[in-house]
């Protein structure tokens, strides 16, 4: 049972990483209908960017820092790279952002290096006692972290006029314009968006064991997590990246058990077969909108 | 008609293989040019010239599915791997560490990477089928990730990660092509024989798309649900569609590690799938030379970069330095994507078709 409580709460804290990616993956799928590729490197760039300021100014502060400059670059490749293309066919978009993936992920590994780096976090691999199993600290602070961040993302975009302008947006594009609205300056702040929450992602993979040049990795098992939820479902991101989190680490423990001939490492793709397998039932994902075609 | 080369007075006429006078010249000056090539340069470009006709069939095979139908696939890596280990595995030989068959002749295992690739498209279709846009692109990358996990557990078909495995051995008519023998080098051969198969491949696929089925296709891509609407059978589409494109790819596949005669499951990654995407795009999706372009464009980019550090000195050769050449070429990679899709989106085909038609009424080109 302890062991069940352990995987399940590891599930959770990684699973609360994809959570995090996941909800900027589909900030910006929301208002501009492109997935965004670059969301990799933007993690990668977040996590290598505190694992330098956090000799300086603190881990915390390092991290909030790390978000906002993270959060302006996003900003700045959305209005360099991606408004001139505006009406473009989706799957074009989606290809540039992985162009702007691989310069974003070259530039930052040569601040990486060959070693590992450290983001000089308190947690370490430090375990506490919760409810009678032993469980590493930082699993709970994600968890944490990304219940405080969901919540006020969730408020945002139900309370502020920003955010009333974001929802709009994506309702509808034309009609948002007509009322007012800079779409533009939204699409802007969706990317600054994700961006910042990537940024806060990939501290939070780089707690325990730092950063490597392989850090990116781990962005795309959110691409899974979204096409779960359901790509246009803020709250589908969340439960997806919770699902995903809690299928691998379970599978991590229990497949070695059970299932010896799926191989050894199978917990790392098995997020993909879970997507396959709800993709075969529900083609929109478990809270996807139900496309209403018309010609 | 004579003198006027673009009056075209039936249909049958304007759908020809070749329907300009100019494109029958060209084609046959690159053909000729491309069968001179191999006794006017050194062996090495002929590799990487050979390299690039099979990415090249394999692009054509990802123009088809992505370009002409329009079902984006970041999953060709899966499939050329398919090919690549069906291919590696028939004509190999029993070593006791990997499995093989001994099948060395050329045009049969060639074929059955193809089919067995088909077949595994026909599996996947049914999902694509169901599914559009992106999140169909999401798919078929998860399709990557399983692929690439089941061919590194799988080690006496793949040798493992890190090992790998002889490549599919070429042997045509009882010749080895990899081997040198009186009348020509390695090189030349397999260069030849690429040549070749680039020219079938690419003939099929040009007929295939100027057919019935590339009509259909192309408006299954325009818009699918008018295409439904005026009869066009989605289910058969689509399915065909990934059929043709697997079957490209588990050529490809098959041939594409055979000129360095080794390979290891590490190069089915999700990379190389972005890199076909790349090929298509940067050469003009929905065109068949502009695959070819793409292919070759992609495959020569590393050899080109290669030479900067003699121009630009800021750059180093080797792996030590502030700005390596292989950053360089990662980063130029990136933002050649990037630039082409914002300034000429119909790729290096999109610019020779503003060049002829600059060239075409010169000099009253306005």
């Amino acid at each position: 049972m302890d062991e069940f409580l352990q995987s399940l709460i590891r599930g959770l804290g990684t699973g609360s990483i994809y959570s995090l990616l996941a909800l900027g993956f589909v900030i910006i799928y929301k208002s501009t209908q492109v997935i965004s590729f670059a969301q990799p490197a933007f993690m990668l760039a977040g996590a290598v960017l505190v694992s330098y300021l956090a000799p300086q100014v603190s881990f915390f502060g390092a991290v909030l820092v790390a978000a906002l400059v993270i959060a302006v670059l996003a900003l700045g490749v959305e209005r360099t790279v991606l408004r001139p293309m505006v009406g473009k066919p989706v799957f074009v978009v989606a290809i540039i952002t992985i162009g702007v993936d691989v310069v974003v992920r070259v530039v930052t590994n040569a601040f990486i290096g060959l070693d590992v780096r450290q983001v000089g976090d308190p947690w370490g691999l430090t375990t506490m006692n919760f409810l009678g199993a032993e469980v590493q600290q930082r699993y709970l602070v994600m968890i944490g972290t990304t219940a405080v961040v969901t919540v006020a993302l969730f408020a945002f975009f139900r309370y502020s006029r920003i955010g009333l302008a974001m929802r709009a947006v994506a309702y509808d594009q034309e009609v948002a314009l007509a009322q007012g609205i800079s779409v533009g300056s939204v699409f802007a702040l969706s990317w600054a968006l994700a961006g910042g929450l990537a940024a806060l992602a990939g501290v939070f993979v780089a707690t325990g064991a730092g950063v490597d040049q392989q850090l990116w990795i781990v962005a795309l098992k959110a691409l899974p997590a979204i096409i779960l939820g359901g790509l246009e479902s803020l709250g589908g991101a969340v439960v997806g990246g919770l699902a995903v989190g809690i299928v691998e680490s379970l599978f991590g423990t229990y497949q070695g058990d059970f299932a010896p001939w799926l191989g050894p490492n199978f917990a790392l793709v098995a997020p993909y077969a879970l997507m396959l397998l709800v993709l075969l039932v529900r083609p929109y994902g478990l809270f996807g909108k139900r496309e209403v075609e018309r010609l | 008609m004579k003198g006027r080369p673009e009056l075209y007075t039936s249909y049958a006429q304007d759908m020809a293989f070749l329907n300009t006078r100019p494109k029958r010249a060209w084609s046959l000056g690159l053909v000729v040019l491309a069968l001179l090539v191999p006794f006017l340069i050194t062996d090495d470009l002929l590799q990487l010239l050979a390299t690039g006709f099979v990415a090249a069939i394999g692009a054509i095979g990802l123009n088809i599915v992505t370009g002409y139908a329009g079902q984006v696939s970041l999953g060709h890596a899966f499939f050329l791997a398919i090919g690549a280990y069906t291919g590696a595995a028939l004509s190999g030989s029993e070593t006791g560490r990997v499995i093989g068959f001994g099948i060395t002749s050329l045009p049969i295992w060639l074929l059955a990477s193809g089919l067995v690739a088909a077949f595994f498209g026909v599996l996947v279709a049914p999902v694509a089928v169901r599914l559009r846009g992106l999140y169909l692109a999401i798919v078929t990358l998860g399709l990557v990730f399983l692929g690439e996990h089941v061919f590194r557990e799988w080690t006496s078909l793949t040798g493992g990660p890190g090992v790998g495995r002889p490549a599919a051995i070429p042997e045509l008519f009882g010749v080895r092509l990899d081997r040198d023998n009186a009348v020509f080098t390695a090189a030349q051969q397999l260069y030849l024989v690429m040549f070749v198969l680039l020219v079938i491949f690419g003939v099929l696929a040009r007929n295939l798309v100027r057919s019935r089925v590339g009509r259909a296709f192309a408006a299954v891509r325009d818009r699918d649900l008018a295409a439904s609407v005026i009869g066009v059978d989605l289910t058969k589409y689509k399915v065909l569609a990934f059929a043709v494109s697997s079957f490209y790819a588990g050529v490809a596949g098959a041939l594409l590690f055979v000129i360095n005669g080794f390979f290891d499951p590490g190069s089915f990654s999700l990379l190389l799938s972005v890199q076909y995407i790349a090929m298509v795009l940067i050469g003009g999706a929905g065109t068949i030379s502009g695959a070819i372009m793409g292919a070759l464009f992609i495959t020569l980019l590393p050899r080109i970069t290669r030479e900067l550090p003699a121009v630009l000195p800021f750059i180093s050769g080797d792996a030590t330095g502030a700005v390596t050449v292989f950053q360089v070429e990662a980063v130029l990679y990136g933002v050649l994507i990037i630039v082409f899709l914002i300034v000429e989106p119909r790729g290096l085909f999109g610019i020779w078709v503003r060049v002829r038609n600059y060239w075409r009424t010169w000099p009253f080109s306005y």
